[in-house]
């Protein structure tokens, strides 16, 4: 087993890092070395046991539905890298291939 | 890698017309009204300046937290009720996660493994008979915020850059996914207006097409009958109106079983249809299957649901669409046609009980008015039901008017005319106008006899058995009395003059 | 000899503002000469407030010459890791792609120590997006250890741990989400806290994973601990994880001491995996529980061994979700490119640093298609596995004992070229994260081999805070090293 080229490529693509050639090789052999010794979990056999997704357990936490202040435009747009007519302004969109 | 998953183009051999079959499955997502978001208090509104009904939650910022609007899991409770569906008894949120700018945080919080409500299914009235639809599930995400691209067409494809608005970002959504059990571009149409309604009676959303508060997308795809797989699935995007539903699938089969009559490969793609033009372009293939990598959103809690909180619910569930078409069966008698564009609507269904109520004869007379002159009324004025100056008592007198004798149906259509202007009664308007019907017998009688001495020929033609001139000498009757005889007593009168 | 006012812990600052012989515009003026003075050799802070802090100083001696004091600890100034949102400050969860972000709101924990007057004392140094065990990951520079500036001070929260340690605050809040509070504390001798998760609200705390992480605080003294804690703690409607209950009363009861308590000590973390002066003085300590009237017996927590693979595989894929909103679109600086998708990966891959990269990268692929199952999935399973066994003992015994890092400060650069080295830091501390339960680092005296401290651990059942801090105080009295001579680097 192990992680290839390819799936680094993947990955770097799914999570939008713009990853160097040796950036990627130094990364697939970390990810390997982590991988495998986090991997060591998936030798165990869990079939009965359940996921522990919170420490505590927590049921049904909402709240009414009321509505309170929102922030004015231009406290929405303070930090904004671009804006134009008060809306957010990003580069050309495309589809992730 | 095998993290891949690949829809490949399905190759056909050339099919024979007649054993070709469409299926297609629904994709439908509904805007709640709530008044404030999902996860957030800011405002639920449409329109309004860019980027004013934010807040550190729905704009993603570092740090923030969501919180679950609890009136938006009863109300997508509600609407799991409503189709029949089993309401889980733990359920959970999940991240679906992807990059797109108007989500800020580039994952969606949605419901993967454990949805509020799954294995559904409606009844659908169709003319050929009642179609089962199966609902697959019911949940409840987030809306994501709205893009302007700008530089081109006003799409994507050929912008130069895209500017955000957030004010959507984090609004209760709720999808409602069906099995592929619809089979025509008709019944897909039908199922969309009849969940339309159910919504609606639900009093959940606004369920406005044009505003985005319902939206659909469909999947067909058209296969040899009886083939096991699946044929290519066709994804269909942008239809903006009921109407539009029927169009675009229409064309889509219709554009399908060409191709595969002509021995062309489908490919598993997204189209988008075009209003003007009623045809799909393709807008991108579906070669890859989007790795969402869900995951159980570990800032919120499982949800679970007491059975006596759903019981409540279901006890107090309001009245649907096909309850109410079943009791206005019973109640009033109406035919089908009648019961389905009365009941369109929540606002219709109410006017017209209410006029219904108020009218003591037959229920019928009432929407025979509403449909055949009050809609056409309303629509060239371009103002719903809410905004007409009629109440429903007031029709239901202007009829009993009608009933009574006291004006003629003729007259009752500009009786009616006048109302719809002012808003005034029916016998207010009657009397200023001067349109009581002449019902009074004796001077019928002697116009009557006026009428049989000028008309001869006429009359005898009736004396010996041509019933229909009196149809003429009704005419000559109204003429005299500048058309404010009672019609029907004019020929009472008539008849028995020539009749003896 | 009294030590100066900058050693003195807020406990006695309190007692002193309270009886009119000091103010808080004094107490704070005496802070900003001290960090002036060990900054240069520590670099704890990533953004210094002096002027706010004053303001909010002045502002709480206004209060208290008025007799309207908000709490014993009004005007003692508190130090925050640059993880905590703060409205109208600068906030840089330590990365260079939040640089220059101001937010428009506070995090509830410095709400909280806000209205209970505590002004804010500076954003302190932190490995970005608090990954990382030292401090070298900050996306601007390294912070250093006051008792050895060679060395690093822990991590993630060691510009608090460090300008703690030194004197230049009396209190500060750090994170903890795999040990991140409690190493650093070890590491500079001074007493660290994760709480149970949810006692404190995340809400204003920059997510790294979030079903593991706590605000905890870092102070000189165990009293001066429970007190930060319970002015932060309890229920938050803003943060759906967060406990229905008010804060813990912790003050309550501290000195009532550990006679008959059992104490469980970990089988799995025996000897071998420690430095042996570290051990020396672990097992010292535990002498010194014993003398103190508690009984020790040995536990086995068998599944703690798989913990660190459980966690290197959960924390990395929380986080690989909750970095996906620093894209350059809404905030932080963009690198410039000719469309969303290049703008996203040139953004991300210039301005996160190599570890923030590599978690980013391990937790995405854990989460993909078709390694979800046996990645992500498995380790929630092993998580449970950790609660189950901590149940289990916890029935035999009242607290676990145990080191809290395997070997004291280690040098700037000794760690960094290997990353599991680095996560190997982490083995005794994040089964706890794991769990959720509370545990917290109280200092035990120096290694004989280096002269550097050593931290004991305490770890309790969930919602046990309370008889933690008091074994803790109980041991900590007992040693008398804290706020001696020895017990402070000399900087």
């Amino acid at each position: 087993m192990g992680i290839d080229r390819a799936a680094v490529d993947y990955v770097a693509r799914l999570a939008r890092l713009a990853l160097d050639d040796d950036e990627r090789d130094r990364m697939r052999a970390e990810l390997d070395a982590i991988l495998d010794h986090a991997g060591r979990i998936r030798a165990l056999d869990l079939d009965g046991v359940e996921p522990t997704l919170h420490p505590l357990p927590l049921l049904n936490a909402g709240r009414p539905d009321e509505v309170a202040p929102s922030l004015s435009q231009a406290e929405a747009l303070c930090n904004a890298p671009a804006a134009e007519d008060g809306r957010f302004r990003v580069p050309r969109i495309i589809e992730d291939a | 890698m095998d993290g891949l998953r690949r829809g490949a183009a399905q190759p056909m051999s050339v099919a024979h017309p007649h054993t070709l079959e469409t299926t297609i499955g629904l994709e439908i997502h509904v805007e709640l009204a709530t008044a404030s978001k999902m996860f957030c208090g800011c405002k639920v509104a449409f329109g309004g300046e860019p980027n004013t009904r934010t807040c550190p939650v729905c704009l993603g910022l570092p740090g923030s937290l969501p919180v679950v609007n609890e009136r938006a899991i009863e109300f997508t409770t509600r609407i799991g009720l409503a189709f029949n569906c089993s309401i889980a008894s733990r359920s959970l949120f999940a991240r679906k996660n992807y990059f797109y700018p108007d989500m800020p945080k580039n994952y969606q919080i949605s419901q993967y493994e454990l949805p509020l409500a799954t294995q559904g299914h409606l009844d659908l009235d169709t003319e050929s008979g009642p179609v089962g639809v199966g609902i697959t599930r019911v949940h409840l995400e987030e809306d994501t915020g709205g893009s302007l691209h700008i530089g081109g067409s006003g799409r994507i494809a050929d912008s130069e850059y895209s500017l955000e608005d957030y004010n959507r970002a984090g609004t209760a959504l709720v999808e409602i996914v069906t099995e592929p059990d619809l089979q025509t571009a008709e019944q897909a149409r039908l199922f969309v207006a009849e969940l339309r309604a159910i919504v609606e009676a639900l009093g959940v959303s606004d369920v406005r097409m044009e505003e985005g508060s319902l939206r659909v997308d469909a999947n067909i795809s058209v296969r040899r009958a009886g083939e096991v797989e699946h044929g290519a699935k066709v994804e269909v995007k942008n239809m903006n109106s009921i109407r539009s539903v029927g169009r675009a699938l229409e064309y889509e089969e219709e554009r399908q079983r060409k191709a595969l009559e002509a021995g062309e490969m489908l490919v598993q793609e997204t189209r988008h249809f075009d209003e003007k033009t009623g045809t799909t372009s393709s807008l991108r293939t579906k070669e890859y299957a989007f790795d969402y990598r869900y995951f159980p959103e570990p800032d919120l809690v499982p949800f679970e649901a007491a059975d006596e909180w759903i019981d409540s619910l279901r006890a107090n569930q309001p009245e649907l669409p096909a309850e109410r078409r079943l009791r206005w069966k019973q109640t009033y008698g109406l035919p089908p046609g009648d019961v389905v564009v009365l009941a369109a609507s929540k606002a219709t269904a109410v006017w017209f009980e209410a006029a219904a109520s108020a009218y003591e004869g037959d229920a019928k007379k009432v929407a025979n008015w509403i449909i055949a002159d009050l809609f056409g009324r309303l629509n060239e004025a371009g103002i719903g039901l809410a905004e007409c100056r009629i109440a429903p008592a007031q029709l239901a007198g202007l009829v009993g008017l009608v009933d009574d004798g006291a004006i003629s149906g003729k007259q009752a259509k500009e009786v009616l005319g006048h109302m719809f202007v002012t808003g005034d009664d029916a016998a207010q308007v009657v009397r200023e106008k001067g349109l009581e019907q002449e019902s009074d017998t004796a001077v019928l009688a002697a116009v009557v006899e006026e009428v049989i001495a000028e008309n001869s020929e006429a009359a005898d033609k009736v004396r010996a058995g041509q019933l229909n001139t009196i149809g003429f000498l009704v005419g000559r009757v109204m003429r005299k009395t500048k058309g404010s005889a009672n019609p029907k007593l004019v020929t009472e009168l008539l008849r028995a003059k020539l009749s003896g | 000899m009294k030590p100066e006012l900058h050693w003195r812990p807020a406990t006695e600052l309190a007692t002193g503002l309270d009886a009119g012989d000091l103010t808080s515009v004094e107490l704070t003026e005496a802070l900003i000469r001290r960090c002036d003075d060990v900054e240069p050799r520590i670099a704890a802070f990533l953004q210094r407030t002096d002027e706010l802090s004053l303001e909010s100083a002045a502002a709480a001696d206004g209060r208290r010459a008025r007799g309207e004091a908000l709490t014993p600890w009004d005007g003692i100034p508190v130090a925050y890791k640059d993880i905590f949102v703060t409205r109208d400050v600068a906030t840089t969860a330590g990365s260079r792609i939040l640089e220059g972000w101001v937010p428009p709101y506070d995090a509830t924990v410095v709400e909280r120590c806000s209205a209970a007057g505590l002004p804010m004392f500076g954003k302190t140094n932190l490995d970005q997006f608090a990954m990382g065990s030292s401090t070298e990951h900050s996306g601007f520079h390294p912070s250093r250890n006051p008792w050895d500036p060679a060395r690093v001070p822990g991590g993630s929260s060691g510009g608090s741990a460090a300008v703690v340690a030194a004197g230049g605050v009396p209190w500060a809040w750090g994170t903890d989400t795999g040990g991140s509070v409690r190493q650093p504390a070890a590491l500079c001798g001074i007493v660290g806290v994760k709480p149970t998760y949810g006692v404190v609200s995340r809400y204003g705390m920059v997510a790294f994973a979030s079903s593991l992480d706590q605000a905890g605080p870092l102070t000189r003294t165990v009293e001066d601990a429970a007190v930060l804690l319970s002015t932060a703690a309890g229920h938050d409607p803003r943060d759906s994880t967060s406990v229905p209950d008010g804060p813990p009363n912790l003050l309550e009861g501290l000195g009532e001491g550990i006679a008959g308590k059992r104490i469980g000590v970990v089988k799995e973390f025996g000897g071998e995996g420690s430095q042996p002066g570290v051990r020396a003085r672990i097992d010292a300590a535990y002498g010194r529980l014993e003398r103190l009237g508690a009984a020790l017996e040995e536990v086995s927590l068998p599944s703690f061994k798989h913990a660190i693979p459980a966690y290197y595989l959960i924390a990395p894929a929380e986080a690989s979700s909750n970095l996906a909103r620093y894209d350059g679109v809404r905030y932080g600086p963009r690198h410039a490119a000719p469309d969303i998708v290049a703008m996203n990966s040139k953004t991300r891959a210039d301005l996160f640093g190599a570890e923030v990269k590599r978690r980013i990268m391990i937790g995405t692929y854990a989460l993909s298609a078709g390694y979800y199952d046996a990645y992500y999935g498995k380790a929630q399973r092993v998580r449970t596995l950790i609660v189950e066994d901590l149940k289990r003992a916890y029935e035999r015994v009242d607290l676990i004992v145990c080191p809290t890092s395997p070997t004291t400060a280690f040098k700037l650069g000794e760690r960094t070229e290997d990353p599991l080295s680095m996560y190997l830091s982490d083995i005794y501390t994040v089964p706890v994260n794991l769990a959720g339960v509370p545990a917290m680092s109280v200092p035990c005296g120096t290694s004989p081999d280096d002269g550097l401290p050593v931290g004991l651990q305490i770890i309790a059942p969930v919602l046990g805070e309370r008889s933690m801090f008091r074994a803790a105080y109980a041991f900590e009295q007992d040693l008398g090293w804290t706020g001696s001579d020895e017990g402070r680097p000399s900087l």
